[in-house]
């Protein structure tokens, strides 16, 4: 197809070879910039200079050794919540159930930071972390057993547990363990001993961080070197077929289901203990949602993943500077990430084709690769 | 007093009913062809933000209502040509919009209103059915906002328009059995293409109906879990115009009954009432499981000539 705008010739071929990494990689190019190119439209016709706005995200992002820290911070909860969801999207299982299994996640550290006064630091930051993962795990655990059991869908099912996940935590900041004198609703600070240590000066890194990292490995070995992994990605693929090869198909769901929402209560235990200190009602603050975009853009694949969660996490640390410099509003990031849903998945069409655009002389730009 | 409890209830469990009953509506058409519509939650956030807006440009709830319908149609237009064409997975995208339509509505919410956004606009009035109305306890059926009634009067209508007609015998066949459909001369994709347009109608009147139709006001979050409510709504209604109406009115009463128990004061904890519809949908949707069965091609994408 060849389409011609003065001097300026555009021409969208198909690509003979139909496979490999440029093959792919050009593919999530393209919907980058298809996203960058609404985004920026966006923001042009809110009387506001895109490029002014890119550029503050990404100094926002990048600048000084504070906003790398951000970036870092930001990245730490999306990378577990995404490396959660590979599981259960290699396994099959739609869940859209980041964002509760997280609440409950911080909601059960919390408890065991607040109440458990009497334990020793060594012990204490395990046990939290430990019930981060169980409340994260049983919250997701629902969903995979309704499924399991009696075949509901997961997709409602985790939806309506996320909502009721946010007012159980509202509940419990409001009454439970409301912080005296009750005037705001948020629970009382977690003792010192339960928080975890700074890594870096002159940064808000902690050491949950080292958790995201060791999970990215976690996760690999789980699914491509176990063979617990193997019997989860054989249900993925075909359940019928793992059914008939002596797979136990319903285990494999619910465990599935539960070490994805592990990961996600992790991630809640490690904003509480490393950031916040204490729980808050919507400190999740959709990052539930972002880790599934990621999940997907990162291919399903951890190193994937964790490539897609610095992006994510250097567009949420860059949109707060982006916001407070130009009064741009951060649900700018719920667009693009939208924007992202929706282009990576279209990205098998793009791939398939070479975009070249040409003026009368001069190649300007050329985005995959003819083969 | 237990009288006007009642009767209270009831007016609030129809009111509350109406948008979600005109959504899973717009999700059944899309079923009954064959796709799963998870963006609903988008399409009726769109709705609700137009429907405001345009009130609040023109001064008209109708002009609202249009552009409600037209915001819907344009979000679901995308997720039609995303599982249609594109043929990706149908939750993702939907999920996707989601977010998109939720951003959308909040940056639009500080961008389309530069002079700070207005408690109230222009909503629909309420029409009274003369005497009718002065029965107790069920005259409140009879004094309701006008789309409530359009909602009432769109049950039998689609009804016999899935069930009576050629049109929906075709779109339904398209659900089933899309490759049969297609042996026969049907165009299965021009078919869902159909139902995505008529689905994002009514999604984007019902996002008209919650933001307009109550405090004629819109709010960012508002919609709040109701566009998934009117899928689930489908399911539970066994994909049924009558049973979505149904499950739609139990919602309505699920909200209408939580809001009324906060006002009584009842000493438990707010968040539980407001879990209440929540917890209901989980529960219903386990007490349905077995006894219903969608359209066969749901969720599928169709490609011609595929074996």
């Amino acid at each position: 197809m060849t389409a011609k705008v003065g001097k300026t010739k555009i021409e969208i071929k198909d690509k003979k070879r139909k496979s490999g990494f440029w093959y792919s990689f050009s593919g999530i190019l393209i919907a980058f910039i298809f996203v960058m190119l609404i985004t920026a439209l966006i923001i042009t016709l809110s009387g506001k200079s895109p490029a002014e706005a890119f550029a503050y995200m990404f100094q926002g992002a990048f600048s000084t050794k504070y906003n790398i820290g951000e970036t870092i911070i930001k990245t730490c909860p999306l990378l577990l919540c995404s490396l959660g969801l590979c599981i259960c999207y290699r396994a099959g299982l739609t869940s859209i159930g980041a964002e509760g299994q997280m609440a409950m996640g911080g909601l059960m550290a919390t408890i065991g930071g607040v109440y458990f006064t009497f334990l020793p630091r060594a012990i204490l930051i395990p046990v939290c972390i430990l019930l981060g993962v169980l409340g994260g795990a049983l919250w997701a655990g629902i969903a995979g057993y309704l499924k399991a059991k009696w075949g509901i869908s997961e997709v409602i099912n985790t939806i309506m547990l996320n909502y009721i996940a946010a007012y159980i935590v509202a509940y419990m900041c409001s009454g439970p363990i409301q912080e005296p004198p009750y005037t705001f609703i948020q629970s009382s600070q977690l003792q010192e001993s339960a928080f975890f240590s700074k890594l870096i000066q002159g940064t808000r890194i902690h050491s949950g961080v080292i958790f995201a990292f060791v999970s990215i490995f976690v996760v690999y070995f789980l699914l491509w070197k176990s063979p617990l992994g193997y019997q989860m990605r054989a249900v993925g693929l075909n359940q019928s077929a793992a059914r008939t090869s002596g797979i136990n198909v319903k285990k494999n769901l619910i465990l599935s289901m539960s070490l994805s929402g592990a990961f996600c209560g992790l991630a809640g235990a490690v904003e509480i203990m490393g950031l916040h200190h204490r729980l808050m009602p919507g400190f999740t603050s959709n990052l539930g949602f972002d880790a599934m975009a990621i999940a997907l853009l990162g291919g399903l694949h951890p190193a994937g993943a964790t490539i897609a969660s610095v992006f994510f996490g250097a567009l949420r640390a860059g949109a707060t500077t982006m916001q407070h410099a130009m009064q741009i509003p951060t649900a700018l990031v719920d667009i693009i990430q939208g924007l992202v849903v929706i282009f990576v998945l279209t990205q098998s069409v793009f791939s398939k084709f070479v975009i070249k655009i040409t003026t009368s002389k001069r190649k300007v730009l050329s985005v995959g690769r003819e083969e | 007093m237990a009288i006007s409890f009642i009767g209270g209830l009831i007016e609030s469990a129809i009111r509350t009913g109406c948008p979600i009953m005109l959504c899973g509506l717009g999700c059944l058409f899309c079923a009954k062809c064959g796709i799963i519509n998870f963006a609903m939650e988008g399409v009726m956030t769109m709705g609700a933000f137009f429907g405001v807006y345009g009130s609040y440009l023109t001064g008209n709830p109708w002009i609202g209502l249009l552009m409600g319908i037209v915001a819907g149609v344009a979000a679901n237009l995308i997720l039609g040509v995303m599982a249609i064409t594109v043929k990706v997975n149908q939750v993702v995208v939907g999920a996707g919009l989601n977010s998109l339509c939720l951003g959308l509505s909040s940056y639009l919410l500080t961008a389309c209103y530069p002079n700070g956004v207005p408690t109230q606009v222009n909503g629909f009035n309420y029409i009274s059915a003369g005497s009718l109305s002065e029965i107790p306890i069920f005259g409140v059926l009879f004094n309701q906002q006008v789309l409530t009634y359009i909602a009432f009067a769109m049950v039998p209508l689609i009804a016999y328009v899935i069930n009576k007609t050629s049109f929906g015998m075709t779109l339904r066949a398209c659900g089933e059995q899309p490759h049969a459909a297609d042996s026969l001369g049907i165009n299965v994709v021009k078919k869902r293409y159909i139902a995505v347009i008529i689905s994002g109608v009514l999604g984007g009147m019902g996002g008209a109906a919650l933001s307009l139709g109550q405090l004629s006001v819109f709010t960012i979050g508002m919609v709040a879990g109701r566009g998934y409510m009117a899928w689930s709504a489908v399911t539970i209604g066994r994909y049924g115009p009558v049973g979505v109406m149904l499950a739609a009115l139990l919602f309505g009463v699920a909200s209408a009954l939580q809001v009324r128990m906060k006002a009584i004061g009842v000493a438990i904890p707010s968040q539980f009432f407001s879990m209440f519809p929540y917890v209901l949908t989980m529960i219903i949707l386990a007490s349905v499981v077995g006894r219903t069965v969608g359209p066969k091609a749901m969720g599928k994408p169709f490609i011609k000539g595929e074996r």
